[in-house]
């Protein structure tokens, strides 16, 4: 047992971290630090500039511009990203679709689509949830009908992020409702946005955000060669592409910075003759929290260090579950940091410092991170069958 | 002992139940409202002038019911239930009460009148930048200017001070004491900076530069007067927080019957309905505290402990019911146009108004003795 990095990987670090200091804009990296909102060419444009490095796709194969590193390289590479501020490359992109794109497409596939997906010249979302498919994602009821070279797809897909920025879906949908398990009916289909018969709707979210959006899609034609995968055979990339988007969930150093945030903060905040951060009571709170965030991020080092095989381990379902928590947990901190301020909903209507108000969005906004890529029950039900045999 | 409501205050209830039910049917009624301008309805404030609501603490002869803080709870608790978004407390009961026990008679005919009659509204401009529960310093000066009274300081955040006619303000007198003054809202010197609250209320900034005041009665103990002033307040928020908390949980008791997952209602996972258990028992512990609180305030004690107690059980109870319920409605709980998560917004507000959870905690440790 060894924790400490060696000669190597603490080079390797000292290398991210003096790339992305410097990487993208600075006005970029101050608006992620403070949760403020980016726009699309902010995500782009940064983007951007860490594939023009190589950096944006490290976890694809290296002949589609990945990186051949350890899993834990790879994992000081998000760590340093995030500790700069850096924006995150799109998810749906690097995370969700690509992977899927590399593992199950055709060789016309990947040269068509994965160059443009890194760099983020497509942007992709993700549609398979649906009104009464959520949790229960296989039992969605989006059809795609077979004629000739096309397939009509009829349905309609709900919570779809940034669908309003998306110029490509990636959606499962049922093409043989016939089949004896609902599983074994779906398929994964790239469609484009701008087909016609595609309706995007944004839906308010609420602290205001219009983020997520319904998609309807009625007689939209598909060319049968955006097919990914055998036909009815969508599930298997759909359970490949779940088990990477619930390892994605490190954020340990969004944790860190909202610490480090509410601590600066409380130090200028009067309580009782001193000020809070003086305070037992916040300080425990700090305490729990740090104690917690250490011991995530440990957990995650050890599923980076056993995940040589490539496959899912079922422990990130763990860091999942408690990281979600964690993240509404800091950002419940910082709400009571910002006090009465917080309440404020509009930047700039009055003399309080910005990110007071922007306390309480963050907070309320955060309730979501528990409902998608799997809730917080999902992720206990995984735990307690796949883990504890129950 | 009775936790009984009296014949004329299941009559209230009733009275007001079906006021609020005309209004907010419905949360696409409640939002058309509390998105406008204004954010609440002239129309319900009229009514509720007219049946005597507003006059519920006051005295007959301003045209008050001359009632207290049972028929007060009473009201609150159901305007949590459907989330209505007058500013009953803010601009009525906190400030009137403040007027009722620190002017002279005269002062009280002329401000509190015109309130329980619908035709003002008022505000208590108490907290200032950066203070935190409990305020009992200000910094907002009072100089005497020959015979008048000039304010000169910021106040922020004022609750539902955008539409306030009078505002009653706290300030530093030149002995160093704090004195109560109130203000006519379109003074000259004041500015009115009017903001919005993630739970869709209304309130303002406020700017003194050498605004005229008249001086309440004199009474060295605005301490005090504040203290239970807020008492007041925060026991009626406490109320308003159960009515929420009863609302929300029952359309997320409906929601777990209605919704189907896996092929059966989401009611058939134990994981959900042993939550909604705990939520029951986060609003029933918060419901008995703050009847007590209610209680004590009817018998005329003014118990700072009972108070934060309550506040603090109710408080740790809003964020819990408020955060699971939509946590078990999934995607749709934090959406707009379903009400769970305006009932989270107005609950997470509730928690950190008149004090947060962890104020009324720490001021709660530091009375802790040994018996
Ligand atoms: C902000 C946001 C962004 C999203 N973005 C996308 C996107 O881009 N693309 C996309 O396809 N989807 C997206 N989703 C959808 C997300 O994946 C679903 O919300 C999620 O799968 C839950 O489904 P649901 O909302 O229908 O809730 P439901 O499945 O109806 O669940 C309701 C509640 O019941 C619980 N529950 C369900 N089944 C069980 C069970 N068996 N045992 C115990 N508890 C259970 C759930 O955990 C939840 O608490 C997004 C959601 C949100 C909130």
């Amino acid at each position: 047992m060894r924790l400490q990095l060696t000669d190597e990987q603490e080079a390797f670090r000292d290398r991210m971290r003096s790339f992305f200091s410097i990487a993208v804009p600075q006005e970029i990296r101050d608006k992620v630090a403070a949760g403020a909102e980016l726009s699309r060419e902010e995500i782009v444009s940064s983007q951007q500039i860490l594939n023009a490095h190589g950096l944006a796709v490290p976890q694809w194969p290296v002949a589609w511009g990945g990186q051949d590193w350890t899993p834990v390289e790879r994992h000081l590479w998000t760590d340093e990203l995030q500790r700069s501020a850096t924006p995150m490359p799109l998810v749906f992109n690097t995370s969700l679709v690509g992977p899927v794109i590399a593992e199950f497409g055709t060789e016309e596939q990947k040269q068509r689509f994965l160059p443009a997906t890194a760099n983020l010249d497509i942007w992709w979302c993700q549609g398979f949830s649906e009104p009464e498919a959520g949790s229960d994602l296989a039992s969605l009821r989006t059809r795609a009908v077979r004629e000739d070279d096309h397939y009509i797809v009829n349905g309609q897909k709900t919570w779809t992020t940034y669908a309003h920025y998306a110029d490509w879906m990636f959606a499962l949908v049922r093409t043989d409702p016939d089949a004896p398990r609902k599983q074994q009916g779906i398929s994964f289909l790239l469609i484009d946005m701008t087909s016609p018969g595609v309706t995007v709707r944004p839906i308010e979210l609420l602290d205001g955000a219009k983020e997520v959006n319904e998609v309807f899609l009625d007689d939209v034609r598909v060319p049968a060669e955006n097919l990914i995968g055998e036909d009815n055979q969508g599930w298997a990339c759909a359970k490949f592409l779940l088990g990477n988007e619930r390892g994605g969930f490190a954020m340990s150093q969004v944790v860190r910075r909202r610490l480090a945030q509410a601590k600066q903060a409380a130090a200028e905040i009067p309580c009782g003759g001193g000020n809070l951060l003086d305070d037992q009571l916040f300080r425990a709170r700090i305490a729990e929290l740090e104690t917690t965030a250490q011991a995530l991020e440990v957990t995650g080092l050890r599923v980076v260090a056993g995940s040589q095989s490539g496959r899912p381990n079922p422990i990130s379902s763990l860091l999942k579950l408690r990281g979600s928590q964690l993240h509404q947990d800091t950002t419940q901190l910082l709400l009571d940091v910002a006090g009465p301020d917080a309440r404020l909903f509009e930047p700039g209507s009055t003399s309080a410092p910005d990110w007071a108000p922007r306390t309480a969005r963050t907070y309320l906004n955060n309730r979501k991170s528990t409902i998608y890529g799997g809730s917080s029950e999902v992720q206990r039900s995984i735990i307690a069958s796949s883990i504890l045999g129950l | 002992m009775d936790f009984d409501l009296s014949p004329e205050q299941l009559a209230l209830r009733a009275t007001v139940r079906d006021l609020f039910a005309d209004h907010y049917d419905s949360i696409e009624q409640r939002n058309a409202v509390s998105s406008t301008d204004l954010g609440w309805s002239e129309s319900l404030w009229r009514q509720a002038a007219t049946m005597g609501l507003l006059g519920l603490p006051f005295d007959e002869e301003y045209g008050g019911m001359g009632a207290g803080p049972v028929e007060i709870s009473v009201a609150m608790e159901e305007a949590g239930r459907v989330l209505a978004p007058e500013p009953f407390v803010e601009a009525v009961y906190l400030p009137g009460m403040l007027i009722s026990r620190a002017a002279n008679p005269e002062q009280r005919k002329r401000m509190i009148a015109p309130l329980v009659a619908g035709d003002t509204r008022a505000a208590f401009a108490h907290d200032e930048p950066g203070s935190r529960w409990p305020t009992n310093r200000v910094q907002t000066q009072a100089k005497q200017d020959g015979d008048q009274v000039l304010l000169t300081g910021r106040k922020r955040p004022v609750a539902a001070a955008d539409s306030a006619d009078l505002l009653i303000v706290s300030a530093l007198t030149t002995e160093g004491t704090t004195g109560l003054y109130a203000v006519d809202a379109g003074s000259a010197g004041l500015q009115r900076h009017v903001y919005r609250t993630h739970d869709e209320r209304r309130g303002a900034e406020l700017v003194f530069d050498q605004v005229p005041a008249e001086p309440l009665a004199e009474r060295a103990e605005v301490t005090a007067l504040v203290t239970e002033g807020y008492i007041c307040a925060q026991t009626a928020q406490c109320a308003e927080a159960v009515g929420a908390m009863r609302a929300v949980l029952q359309l997320t008791v409906d929601y777990l019957k209605a919704r189907q997952q896996f092929g059966v209602p989401l009611s058939t996972f134990q994981a959900l309905t042993h939550r909604a258990a705990d939520m029951y028992e986060a609003v029933e512990l918060a419901n008995s505290l703050t009847l007590q609180a209610t209680a004590a305030l009817a018998d005329g004690i003014v118990d700072p402990v009972l108070a934060s107690r309550a506040k603090l059980q109710v408080g740790r109870a809003s964020v819990f019911v408020g955060e699971q319920a939509v946590q078990m409605h999934g995607g749709i709980g934090i959406t707009r146009e379903y009400p769970a998560s305006h009932f989270l917004s107005r609950l997470t507000a509730i928690s950190r108004t008149f004090g947060s959870t962890d104020d009324h905690l720490r001021h709660l440790a530091s009375l802790v003795g040994t018996d």
